[in-house]
C-alpha cells in the first residue's frame, strides 16, 4: 500500500532529489538574491516616490559631469565607463562559471582574476566619484546642487544618491571578496578534490545580481 | 555528498560560449542606445518628449535586466517551477511602483494646492554657488 511508504509524519523536505533540479545551495542563493532585490527595490521606489513628490530635482547631467584627468563638462562619460566595466566583469564571470562546468581549472582561475580586477576597477571609479562629489560639497545632509529649474534643492537628492550607490558599492565589495575566496579555493584545488565547481556558480549568481542592480541604479540616478 | 553528485549530473547545462557572446553584444548595444538617448535628451526641452525618452530608457533597462537574469544567471535554462518561484513574487513590484509613485505625485499636488507658502518657496530661483575645492570640509561636516 502506498501509505506504508510514509513511515514518519514528515513536515520538512528530507533531502533526496531536488524538486527544482538544482543544487540546494543554488536555490538558497536565489532566495537570498530575491530578498536582496526587495531591499534594493524598496530603496529605489522610496527614491522615486520622493522624486515624484518634489517640485524640482537636480539635473543629473549637471551633477555628474566630470571625468578624472579630463575635467568637467562631460556628462554621462564616467558613468558609461563604470557601466561597461561592470558588464565586462559579468561576462568574465559567466566565462569562469562556464569553465567550471568543463572542470577547466586554468579557465576558472584566469576569468576569476579578470572579474576581480574589473570589480576592483569599478570600486576605484566609485571611490573617485564619491571623493569628487564630496569635494564639491555633496554628502549626506549637504547638497550644493540646484534643481534643474534653478530653484533651491533639498538634501533628498544627495541622501538617496549616497545611500543607494553606497549600498550597491558595498555589494560590489562583498562580491570582490567572495570572488577572491573562490580564487583561493580554486588555486588550492578545493573544487578539484570535490569533483565539481558548483561553488563558482553561486558566487557567479551573486556577482550577476550586483551587475543587475547597477543596471537599475545607473538608469534611475544618471539617465532619467 | 551523494545528493550533490546526483543533482550535478542531472542539471541542465544550457548556455554555450556562443550564447554568452551573443548576450554580451546585446547588452552592450542596449547600453549604447540608452546612453545615446541620454545624450539626445539633454538637448530636448519639451517635458512631454523628455518623458517619452525616459519611458524608452526604462523599457530598455527592463530588457537588459531580462537578458542578465535569463542568460547570465541561467534562469531561462532552469525548470519552470524554479522560474516561477523567483519571478512570481517579483510581480509585487508592479503594484509597489504604481502605488508609491502615484502616491508621491498625489502628495505633491495636494501640497501645491493647499500649502501656497511651500509652493511659493519652491519657486524662488537661487544663484548658483561656485564649487570651491577648499570649502569642501566645512560643508561636509
Amino acid at each position: 500500500m502506498a501509505t506504508t511508504t510514509v513511515a514518519v509524519n514528515q513536515k520538512m523536505w528530507g533531502g533526496g532529489k531536488s524538486p527544482f533540479n538544482i543544487e540546494y545551495g543554488k536555490v538558497m542563493m536565489w532566495y537570498f538574491l530575491m530578498s536582496d532585490a526587495f531591499t534594493f527595490g524598496a530603496f529605489l521606489i522610496s527614491y522615486g516616490t520622493i522624486r515624484f513628490s518634489s517640485n524640482g530635482w537636480p539635473d543629473p547631467n549637471e551633477v555628474f559631469q566630470s571625468f578624472p584627468g579630463l575635467g568637467s563638462g562631460l556628462p554621462l562619460m564616467f558613468v558609461s565607463l563604470m557601466t561597461f566595466i561592470l558588464i565586462v566583469s559579468s561576462v568574465t564571470m559567466v566565462l569562469a562559471v562556464h569553465a567550471g562546468h568543463n572542470n577547466d581549472k586554468k579557465g576558472v582561475v584566469n576569468n576569476l582574476i579578470l572579474t576581480i580586477v574589473f570589480g576592483a576597477a569599478f570600486l576605484g571609479c566609485q571611490a573617485w566619484e564619491w571623493t569628487h562629489l564630496h569635494h564639491e560639497g555633496a554628502w549626506w545632509g549637504a547638497n550644493p546642487f540646484l534643481n534643474a529649474d534653478g530653484t533651491a534643492s533639498s538634501t533628498n537628492f544627495t541622501n538617496y544618491f549616497f545611500t543607494i550607490t553606497g549600498f550597491h558599492g558595498f555589494h560590489v565589495l562583498s562580491g570582490v571578496v567572495i570572488n577572491i575566496v573562490m580564487l583561493i579555493m580554486t588555486l588550492t584545488d578545493t573544487f578539484e578534490k570535490r569533483g565539481h565547481y558548483l561553488m563558482i556558480e553561486k558566487a557567479g549568481l551573486y556577482w550577476h545580481f550586483v551587475d543587475l542592480v547597477w543596471v537599475f541604479v545607473f538608469t534611475c540616478f544618471y539617465l532619467i | 555528498m551523494s545528493n550533490l553528485h546526483t543533482t550535478e549530473h542531472t542539471e541542465q547545462h544550457g548556455g554555450s560560449t556562443k550564447e554568452i557572446w551573443n548576450v554580451t553584444i546585446i547588452l552592450s548595444v542596449l547600453t549604447i542606445v540608452e546612453l545615446a538617448l541620454g545624450f539626445w535628451m539633454m538637448k530636448i526641452t519639451s517635458d512631454a518628449t523628455r518623458f517619452g525618452f525616459k519611458g524608452i530608457i526604462v523599457i530598455l533597462m527592463l530588457v537588459k535586466a531580462f537578458y542578465i537574469v535569463a542568460y547570465f544567471m541561467h534562469l531561462k535554462h532552469e525548470i519552470k517551477n524554479m522560474i516561477m518561484t523567483i519571478v512570481v513574487p517579483l510581480a509585487l513590484f508592479i503594484w509597489f511602483i504604481i502605488a508609491f509613485l502615484y502616491d508621491g505625485n498625489s502628495y505633491k499636488n495636494l501640497r501645491n494646492n493647499y500649502d501656497s507658502f511651500k509652493k511659493s518657496q519652491s519657486e524662488i530661483k537661487v544663484e548658483k554657488k561656485e564649487a570651491a575645492h577648499g570649502e569642501s570640509h566645512k560643508t561636509a561636516e
